[in-house]
């Protein structure tokens, strides 16, 4: 009997010993693969692939491959190299958390960077402050900056909409008329751009007429507007995103609404406008973090502009493709600098980034994070003029920020 | 009612930071509103006409959708999807041909065609098996035809202009409204038209009809059964198809635009009565009106409310307004 026990023992030791010399051959044959297995460097992805922002989600994750690209192409972080994990939030809250945690508990992504919805980001900037892990947000939010929701790996690459809406209307309310209706999405987003816009456009004696609220993901806003114009406003301002900016446009453009009106989109989408053309956006003036006509005059910007278009077969960077680039790029430099992929020494080297990379100089700001960046007031390009077909907007002027633009630490309740 | 609006309003100016700022924007709002809107003549008529036009899109996608249950008593969750087919053919047909009024009859005809042949390959083995084995089928159908668009098309949209001859806003009398929304009027009578005429006045329609009653006697006579029904499935995804191409100019094209229209079109079968095209015909009006009305005074609730209406109905008429008694058993 004891003999049994002690064969099996002797039995169970020898095929330990065996499976663990054969790991350590392994991994004294493949020291490579074992190390790439181990420590490539994950940027969790997520984005709303399908939905109604699925076009700018789809830029993002291409401004985000040629991030990967070039920190790999020089080398990685010593020889490792980085990798994008891109997951389908699908514009949902929930659905982003839960590929949130997916992506840091069992892909062990090290960084996450991506939303392209203001509430979406708020559920993933949740998780990722539980689990302490860096993220990098690279859709429009105040909320975020605020210090209820942020945290210190919370940084914010893209603009907020107090800047966008608030260049916006510094531009172009002394211009075009003080009387105004809004027309915003009934979210997190709309009601920020909003407020941003009155926030600014208060101060230059604007007056509201009407703020009226739609539904997001709205198909027919032929019944909002009767009211719109029988509110006679001197400019209808529409706060909205995506898709539903898209239809909204080409609605109000049916309805003869720029007869009676100016229309201003605090923030005016790239995608929109290149696939409904110039007609429905004939005249409308608005905001956007970049657009790659700037080429001209920015050095950066040609530079970003060439290698997305070698990466991307031609293609043109539009606004958030730059954002996904500028959001994966900021995280993986501050690896490098950092030379680690520790969370807190890489928050600690993020919060150090500065530089042109593509649109001129762009800091994050100390106490919230906030990427401190111009705001660039763009009009729709008639084809006619246009250099070519990608040639849609004309820079008609650029807001250069400084911090004092911004909502004040104090008032974001971060300790002075 | 207006005073105690701006006694409240004095109220919260002369209290800043006394309440939250939510709260103080509310009332804001409700006095500008009250301040600077009047409701003329002009603007009620307006809202009418535009939630009557808004209807008629409604109706065009409720019919399809009736049709089809009515007659096969088939739930047909893919119905947006074929929707959105029909605008993606549309695409198609326009940028080979560049003519709008030959995507009018090319339209339906393919997406009838590709609805015809998911009834003959797909939909067919599940007859006689309860009505969840369809609807599961054509669920899961959806998203392939969703997913397909984005594969061959990508998720960016697609530009679709109106023909230049019926862009535009006209004077009605009213003021100012748009040419194309007139003449999606001027459609969708012509095809409901034409659909009764199909459906009361000719053989066939007989034979649909006593098909929808009773099948078996149908067969007792001699008549192929699968046929009436494969012809009945082509022309609902087949009117759904020129729905989308119809709603393109308007609303753009998205492998995505489908989606709320798939949850209105059900809005309308089951108010207007599942399997009844009177009743689709003035639930998609009903409906178009309420949502243009709750738009004019509370646009917040503007969604909302065509789901109260729906509540409202299944409470008071549990079988829709013109629906028939027992369909789904």
């Amino acid at each position: 009997m004891n003999s049994s026990v002690n064969n099996k023992t002797r039995r169970n030791a020898l095929k330990t010993l065996a499976g663990g010399s054969s790991l350590v051959l392994g991994a004294l044959a493949f020291p490579r693969l074992v190390q790439a297995q181990a420590e490539a460097i994950r940027i969790g992805f997520p984005v709303p692939l399908t939905g109604a922002f699925a076009a700018e989600a789809q830029a993002v994750v291409r401004g985000a491959e040629l991030a990967i690209k070039e920190f790999n192409d020089a080398g990685g972080l010593n020889g490792v190299k980085a990798e994008l994990l891109v997951r389908d939030d699908k514009l949902n809250p929930q659905e982003a958390a839960t590929r949130t945690i997916e992506l840091i508990d069992k892909d062990k992504a090290n960084f996450i960077v991506g939303s392209v919805s203001s509430a979406v980001q708020l559920s993933v900037n949740n998780v990722t402050k539980q689990r302490k892990v860096i993220y990098n947000s690279i859709s429009q939010s105040d909320t975020i900056n605020e210090a209820k929701d942020w945290s210190r790996y919370t940084f914010h690459e893209c603009l907020n909409p107090h800047m966008t809406a608030g260049a916006v209307a510094r531009y172009a309310i002394p211009k075009m008329g003080k009387k105004v209706v809004f027309l915003t999405a009934d979210y997190a987003y709309g009601h920020e751009m909003a407020r941003g816009f009155q926030t600014a456009g208060k101060a230059l004696g604007m007056e509201v007429l009407a703020d009226i609220r739609h539904p997001l993901g709205t198909t027919d806003f032929s019944s909002y507007f009767p009211r719109i114009l029988a509110l006679n406003p001197d400019v209808l301002i529409v706060c909205n995103f995506g898709r539903d900016q898209q239809i909204s446009f080409k609605q109000a453009n049916d309805f003869g609404i720029k007869k009676q009106m100016k229309i201003i989109a605090p923030l005016l989408m790239h995608n929109g406008r290149m696939v409904d053309g110039h007609k429905a956006y004939e005249g409308i003036i608005g905001g956007t973090g970049y657009y790659w006509g700037i080429e001209a005059s920015t050095p950066s910007s040609k530079r970003f502009n060439d290698s997305f278009k070698s990466l991307h077969k031609g293609l043109y960077p539009t606004d958030y493709a730059a954002l996904g680039y500028a959001g994966v790029h900021n995280v993986l430099a501050a690896v490098k600098a950092a030379g680690t992929t520790d969370t807190e020494k890489v928050v600690t080297a993020l919060r150090a980034v500065k530089g042109d990379l593509y649109k001129g100089n762009v800091y994050f700001r100390a106490c919230d994070h906030q990427a401190v960046q111009s705001v660039l007031i763009v009009e729709s390009k008639d084809r006619a003029v246009a250099a070519n077909d990608q040639d849609i907007f004309s820079v008609v002027a650029t807001e250069n920020f400084d911090e004092s633009k911004l909502r004040s630490c104090s008032e974001l309740g971060h300790p002075a | 009612m207006q005073r105690t609006r701006t006694s409240r309003l004095a109220f919260f100016t002369a209290h800043p930071g006394g309440r939250p700022p939510v709260r103080l924007c509310r009332v804001y709002q409700q006095k500008t509103i009250d301040s600077y809107m009047e409701l003329s003549f002009n603007l009620i008529a307006q809202q009418l006409v535009t939630g009557l036009a808004l209807g008629s899109i409604y109706v065009l996608v409720g019919v399809g959708l009736s049709l089809v249950f009515g007659l096969l008593t088939i739930v047909n969750f893919a119905h947006g999807a074929f929707f959105m087919v029909g605008a993606y053919v549309g695409v198609f047909v326009f940028a080979k041909t560049g003519n709008f009024w030959i995507c009018m009859v090319a339209v339906p005809l393919i997406t009838g065609a590709i609805g015809m042949l998911v009834e003959r390959v797909l939909v067919r083995p599940l007859y006689g098996r309860g009505i969840d084995y369809p609807l599961l089928l054509t669920f899961g159908l959806a998203y392939v035809m969703m997913d397909l668009t984005r594969m061959a098309f990508g998720v960016q949209g697609e530009p679709f202009e109106a023909p230049e001859a019926l862009q535009g806003a006209v004077d009605i009398g009213i003021g100012m409204f748009p040419l194309y929304r007139l003449f999606l009027i001027a459609v969708t009578s012509v095809i409901l038209f034409a659909l009764w005429l199909f459906l009361e006045k000719t053989r066939f329609g007989l034979i649909v009809r006593a098909g929808a009653r009773d099948p078996l006697v149908l067969r007792v006579l001699g008549i192929n059964v699968s046929t009436v029904w494969l012809a009945i499935f082509g022309v609902g995804t087949g009117i759904a198809g020129l729905a989308g191409l119809l709603a393109a100019p308007m609303r753009g094209v998205s492998p995505e635009m489908g989606v709320p229209i798939l949850i209105e079109a059900f809005v309308i079968t089951v108010v207007g009565g599942m399997g009844s095209l009177g009743g689709a015909i003035a639930a998609g009006l009903l409906v178009g009106v309420v949502v243009s009305f709750t738009t004019l005074f509370r646009p917040e609730l503007a969604e909302f409310s065509m789901f109260a209406l729906m509540a409202i109905t299944l409470i008071f008429k549990p079988n829709g307004l013109l629906g028939r008694k027992g369909l789904m058993g």
